[in-house]
C-alpha cells in the first residue's frame, strides 16, 4: 500500500482530469461533483501520508525509466509541505472557479487542464529525484498554457506566447542543468536526500558544480519569476482570476520556488552550497527581485497587475530564506511557501470578486467598496496586512523568522531588504485599504453584474475567499500549534541542519 | 514464425490483387491481428532464446534467402504491425469517401507491409535492395492514389528521388560483391577492410540511402509526397517507410564495415542532421498549410536519427551505447507520434474541410479529441516529458556529453524549442473562439485510432525499458 499511495495522490487529479475532459459542457453538476470529490479524496490521501510520515513510514514508488534513471515518487516531510498546500488550495480554488466560470463556454476544457495542472503540482511535490521533478515541471508548463489562453482573445494568445517563451526556455535550461549534473556527478546525486547528496562526493570540482548550480537555478528561476526572468508573470494576468490565483499561489511560481528548495537542500545540501559559495549570489538575486518587484507594484494602477508584481517580490522571500545559512532563516523561507500561498490566493479571490461583481479592475475604482462588499474587502484587508507582515497574520510569522535568520546568519543587509520591502508593501497596499474603507463611493459601479442579495456576491465566490482569509489568520495565531505550517517547517529545517 | 511475417502480408496482397471482388476490407483487420500476434510471438521468442536465423526453403545462406531476427528487428516488426493495424482501422473509415482509391489502397498497403517486414528481417544486401524497391513502388503508388495533378507530381518526384537512391545503393552492392564475393552482412562484417572499393561502395550506398531517408539537403521530395497524400498514407510513410532506409544505413555504418568509416565522415552525417533540424523546423514554422507543417516536421525529426553516427563512431563504448539506445527510442517515439499527428490532422481537415492553419480556429471546442491527440503527439515530438521523445532526447544528450561533443548537444536541446515554435502555432489558433467554417461530424473510430498512437508515444516514456532490453540482444551493433 505504501508504494501505491504517492501514485494514488497523483492519480486522483490525473483521472479526474481525463474524465472531466469527456464531460459535456452543459453538465455542470456532474463536473462540479467530480471536481470536488477528487479534491476531497486528495486531501484525505495527503492527510494519510502526513500521519504516516509522523510515524516514520516510508512512501515510495520507483521504477526504471531509462537505463540508470529511475522514476521516483516519494513522500518526505518537504514534499508534504507543498502537497498539503496544493491539495487544500486546490479545493478552494475549484469551488471558486465553479462559481466564477458559471455560464461561460469551454468549462470542461478549463477544468480538465485545471486538474492536470494540480496533478503536475502533486508530481513536483512528490518527485523523489531531479529527473522526476523535471518531468512534472515540464508537464506543468504544458497544462497551464491552455489555462492562460483560455479566453481565446488576441491579448490572451499573445500572453500565452510570452508565457511559453519564458517557461519552455526555462525548462530547457533545467534540462541542461540536470543532464550536466547527471553526467558529471552520476545519477545518484539526483536523488533527493536530507542534507543533500553532493556533500559525500568530495572528488568533484566545486567550481564546475557551482556552474551547474547556476544553470539549474536559472531553469527553475524562470518559473519562480526571478528578475530578470519575471516578464511572463504580469502578462499572464489576462487569464481568468482562478487561474491567476492558481499560478501565483500554488502552481507555477511555487513550483519554481520549491525547485530552488529541492536543489539547495536535497541535492547540493545547505552546507555544501555554503562551501562552494553559491548562497550569497542566490540571496542577492532574491533581494534584488524583492525590491524590484515591490517598486514595480507601486507603479501599477490595475489591481491584478499590482498583485502580480507583488508576487514577484513575495516569492523571492522563499529563496531569500533558503539563501540565509542557518536553521531559523530556513524556517522562514519554508513557511513562507505556505503562507504566501494562502495570503495571495485570498487577495486574488478578492480581486476576482470585485471584477465579477462590480466590474472593478482598477485601483481608483475601489473607492468605498468596503460598504458594498464587506466580506470580500475584509478578506482583502487581512491578505494585504499579511503581505505587509503585521501580526497576527501568517505573513508576520514568515518575516519574523526571516529577519531573525538574517541576523543569525550574519547577513544584516538581508534584514534591511526585509524592512525596505515591508515599507514598500505598505506603500502599495495601504492606499488600497484606505480607498476601500474610508473613501466615499464615486457614483455607480463600472459594471455591476451580481446584485447584492442575501450575500454581497455569489456564495461560490465569497466563501472560498473567507475560508482562505481564515487560514491566513489561523496560520499566524496558531503558529505554535503542533499541526501548523510553522511546526512542520521547523521539523524540516531541524533535519536539514542535523550534523 | 519468421517466414510467417512475410507470408501473411504477401498472401493478403496477392488476394487483394487477384480477387478484387473479395471483401478485402473485411479481412484486413483479422490479417493484421494475425501479423501482430506473429511479431509479438517472435519478440517473446527472441527475448527468451536470443537471435535466430531462418533459411527460406531450407537453402543455406550463400545461395538461398537468409532471414535473421534479433532484438532490434523484432522491435521494428512489432512497431510495424502495431502502426499498420491502427492505420488500417483509420483507413477503413477514412477511405469510405474514396471509393475508387480504395481498390488500389489495400493491395499497396499489404505490399508495403511485406516489403517492410522483408527489410527488417533480411540479412543480406541484395534482399535489402529488393525490399527497398518493392517499398518504393508501393509507397509511390500510395502517394499517387488520388491521381490529381498535385499528387501525381509529388509521386513522380518521389519516384525519381527513390530510383536515384536505389541506383546508388545497387552500385555499392555490386562493388561490395566484387570485393568480397558475398552479400551476407554477417559475412562481410567479418572480413571487411577499409580499402578504396569498400569506401567507394559505402559512399555510394550512403548517398542513395540518405536520398531515400530524405535527409537534408536531399529532402526536397518528402514534403509534397507526405503532405499531399491521404491521411493514413502520410502516417505510414512518415512513421515507417523513411525508417526503413535509415535502418539499412545504420546497419551499413555500424555493423557491416565499421573499420571503413572515419569519425570525420560520421561528423558530416551529424552536420546533415543538424541542418535537417534547423531547415525542417524553419520550413514547418513558415507553412500556411497544416499537413505541410507536419511533413516538414518529419524532415526535422529525421535529423535526430543522424546523430547516432557522430555519437557512436570513434567514441567511448558508454557514449555509443547511450547514442544507440536514444536513437532507437527516437525512432519508435517519432513513429508513434508522427503517425498519430498525421491521423489527427486528417480528422481535423475532414471536419473543417480546409487545411490552412488559420482555418483551425474553434477546433478546440468542436473536434476536441483530434486536437488532444495532436497535442499528445506534439509533446513527444517536442521532447517534453513524460514521453518516449523525451527519454530519447535525454539519452542522446547524455551521449553527447559523455563523448564530449557539446555541439550536438546544442542542436538536440535547441531542436525541442524549435519544434515547440511550430506546433504551438497550431494550438494558438485552436483556442480562438469564432470558427471560420462549419464543422462536419467525424466518425469516432478516427479519433480513437489517432489517440491510440498518441497515447503510445506518451506511454513509451514509461516503458522505454522494454524495447531497450530487447535491444541489448543485438549482437555486434553495440560496440
Amino acid at each position: 500500500m505504501n508504494a501505491w499511495l504517492p501514485v494514488a495522490v497523483l492519480g486522483t487529479s490525473l483521472i479526474a482530469s481525463l474524465i472531466i475532459f469527456l464531460v459535456p459542457d452543459a453538465k455542470q453538476r456532474l463536473r462540479s461533483t467530480l471536481n470536488i470529490t477528487a479534491a476531497l479524496v486528495k486531501i484525505g490521501l495527503v492527510a494519510w501520508m502526513v500521519f504516516g510520515i509522523y510515524q516514520q513510514e516510508l512512501f515510495e514508488t520507483r521504477f526504471t525509466l531509462v537505463p540508470g534513471i529511475d522514476f521516483v515518487l516519494r513522500a518526505d516531510s518537504l514534499s508534504m509541505l507543498f502537497a498539503g498546500l496544493s491539495s487544500v488550495l486546490w479545493l478552494f480554488t475549484t469551488i471558486y472557479a465553479i462559481g466564477y466560470l458559471e455560464g461561460s463556454p469551454h468549462r470542461s476544457r478549463f477544468f480538465g487542464f485545471f486538474s492536470l495542472c494540480v496533478a503536475s503540482t502533486m508530481g513536483i511535490s512528490l518527485a523523489g529525484n531531479l529527473f522526476t521533478f523535471l518531468i512534472f515541471f515540464e508537464m506543468l508548463t504544458l497544462s497551464t498554457y491552455p489555462l492562460v489562453v483560455h479566453r481565446g482573445t488576441q491579448a490572451s494568445l499573445t500572453a500565452g506566447r510570452t508565457y511559453l517563451r519564458y517557461t519552455l526556455g526555462g525548462g530547457a535550461m533545467l534540462l541542461l542543468g540536470v543532464v550536466l549534473l547527471y553526467s558529471y556527478a552520476g545519477p545518484q546525486v539526483g536523488e533527493f536526500a536530507e542534507t543533500g547528496t553532493l556533500r559525500a562526493a568530495t572528488s568533484l570540482d566545486p567550481r564546475t558544480l557551482a556552474a551547474i548550480f547556476v544553470v539549474l537555478i536559472i531553469g527553475v528561476g524562470v518559473k519562480a519569476a526571478f528578475v530578470p526572468f519575471h516578464g511572463w508573470l504580469p502578462v499572464a494576468m489576462v487569464a481568468p482570476a482562478p487561474v491567476s490565483a492558481l499560478l501565483h499561489a500554488v502552481a507555477v511560481v511555487k513550483a519554481g520556488a520549491f525547485g530552488i528548495i529541492r536543489i539547495v537542500y536535497n541535492v547540493y545540501g545547505i552546507e555544501f552550497s555554503a562551501q562552494i559559495g553559491v548562497l550569497l549570489p542566490l540571496g542577492i538575486l532574491a533581494a534584488i527581485t524583492i525590491i524590484w518587484g515591490s517598486m514595480q507594484a507601486l507603479r501599477q494602477m490595475e489591481l491584478k497587475k499590482r498583485l502580480a508584481y507583488s508576487t514577484v517580490s513575495q516569492v523571492s522571500y522563499i529563496a531569500l530564506g533558503v539563501a540565509l545559512f542557518g536553521p531559523i532563516g530556513s524556517i522562514g523561507g519554508l513557511v513562507h511557501l505556505l503562507h504566501q500561498g494562502i495570503m495571495k490566493v485570498t487577495l486574488f479571490f478578492a480581486a476576482g470578486n470585485y471584477a465579477e461583481t462590480l466590474g472593478i479592475h482598477r485601483i481608483d475604482e475601489l473607492d468605498g467598496v468596503g460598504k458594498r462588499m464587506p466580506g470580500t474587502s475584509l478578506a482583502f484587508t487581512i491578505g494585504a496586512l499579511g503581505m505587509i507582515g503585521l501580526p497576527p497574520t501568517a505573513g508576520f510569522i514568515s518575516k519574523w523568522y526571516l529577519g531573525i535568520g538574517a541576523l543569525e546568519a550574519g547577513m544584516a543587509w538581508a534584514l534591511g531588504v526585509l524592512v525596505l520591502s515591508s515599507a514598500l508593501n505598505a506603500a502599495y497596499f495601504l492606499p488600497i485599504l484606505y480607498r476601500l474603507w474610508f473613501k466615499p463611493v464615486r457614483g455607480a459601479w463600472p459594471d455591476e453584474q451580481i446584485p447584492a442579495a442575501r450575500f454581497e456576491t455569489d456564495p461560490w465566490l465569497l466563501f472560498p475567499t473567507l475560508a482562505t482569509m481564515a487560514f491566513t489568520i489561523a496560520a499566524g495565531l496558531l503558529a505554535s500549534h503542533p499541526w501548523s505550517p510553522l511546526t512542520w517547517a521547523t521539523l524540516i529545517s531541524v533535519r536539514e541542519y542535523l550534523p | 514464425m519468421i517466414p510467417l511475417l512475410l507470408i501473411i502480408p504477401l498472401v493478403f496482397a496477392l488476394l487483394s490483387v487477384l480477387l478484387p471482388r473479395l471483401p478485402i476490407k473485411a479481412i484486413a483487420i483479422p490479417g493484421l491481428v494475425l501479423q501482430l500476434i506473429a511479431s509479438i510471438q517472435l519478440s517473446v521468442h527472441t527475448y527468451k532464446h536470443g537471435a535466430s536465423d531462418y533459411a527460406l526453403g531450407s537453402w543455406e545462406a550463400p545461395l538461398g534467402i537468409a532471414l535473421h531476427a534479433n532484438g532490434f528487428t523484432v522491435t521494428l516488426l512489432t512497431l510495424t504491425a502495431f502502426i499498420a493495424i491502427v492505420c488500417a482501422v483509420y483507413a477503413l473509415i477514412y477511405l469510405k469517401r474514396y471509393e475508387h482509391e480504395q481498390r488500389y489502397f489495400w493491395p499497396l498497403f499489404w505490399f508495403l507491409l511485406a516489403s517492410l517486414n522483408g527489410i527488417w528481417l533480411s540479412g543480406d544486401l541484395f534482399n535489402l535492395y529488393v525490399g527497398l524497391e518493392l517499398l518504393t513502388f508501393s509507397a509511390v503508388g500510395m502517394v499517387a492514389l488520388t491521381a490529381n495533378k498535385a499528387s501525381l507530381q509529388a509521386a513522380i518526384r518521389y519516384l525519381f528521388a527513390a530510383l536515384l537512391g536505389s541506383l546508388g545503393y545497387l552500385a555499392g552492392v555490386a562493388l561490395l560483391y566484387g570485393q568480397y564475393g558475398t552479400l551476407s552482412i554477417q559475412e562481410i562484417a567479418l572480413i571487411s577492410t577499409s580499402d578504396a572499393p569498400t569506401q567507394v561502395a559505402l559512399a555510394l550506398m550512403t548517398v542513395g540511402l540518405l536520398m531515400k531517408t530524405a535527409i537534408f539537403p536531399l529532402h526536397y521530395w518528402l514534403p509534397p509526397a507526405h503532405g499531399g497524400a491521404l491521411a493514413p498514407v502520410s502516417a505510414l510513410l512518415s512513421a515507417l517507410v523513411v525508417k526503413a532506409s535509415f535502418y539499412i544505413l545504420a546497419v551499413l555504418w555500424l555493423q557491416l564495415a565499421p573499420d571503413a568509416i572515419s569519425p570525420a565522415a560520421a561528423q558530416v552525417l551529424g552536420a546533415l542532421g543538424a541542418g535537417a533540424i534547423l531547415w525542417g523546423s524553419w520550413c514547418a514554422f513558415r507553412q500556411p498549410d497544416i499537413k505541410m507543417l507536419v511533413a516538414y516536421s518529419t524532415v526535422a525529426q529525421l535529423g535526430y536519427l543522424m546523430f547516432v553516427f557522430p555519437l557512436s563512431i570513434g567514441t567511448s563504448a558508454a557514449a555509443a551505447e547511450l547514442a544507440w539506445q536514444g536513437t532507437v527510442l527516437h525512432l519508435l517515439a517519432h513513429a508513434f507520434a508522427k503517425a498519430a499527428m498525421f491521423l489527427s490532422v486528417g480528422t481535423l481537415v475532414l471536419a473543417i474541410g480546409h487545411q490552412g492553419i488559420k482555418d483551425l480556429a474553434g477546433v478546440s471546442h468542436r473536434v476536441p479529441l483530434a486536437l488532444f491527440s495532436f497535442g499528445l503527439s506534439a509533446v513527444s515530438l517536442m521532447g517534453l516529458p513524460p514521453s518516449g521523445g523525451f527519454n530519447a532526447k535525454w539519452l542522446l544528450l547524455q551521449s553527447a556529453l559523455s563523448s564530449g561533443q557539446w555541439w550536438w548537444f546544442i542542436f538536440i536541446l535547441g531542436g525541442g524549442l524549435l519544434t515547440a515554435a511550430y506546433v504551438f502555432r497550431v494550438f494558438s489558433v485552436s483556442f480562438i473562439e469564432e470558427a471560420r467554417h462549419k464543422f462536419a461530424p467525424t466518425h469516432w473510430l478516427l479519433d480513437v485510432s489517432a489517440l491510440t498512437l498518441a497515447a503510445a508515444a506518451i506511454l513509451l516514456g514509461f516503458v522505454s525499458q522494454w524495447p531497450l532490453t530487447l535491444m541489448e540482444l543485438v549482437p555486434g551493433v553495440q560496440s
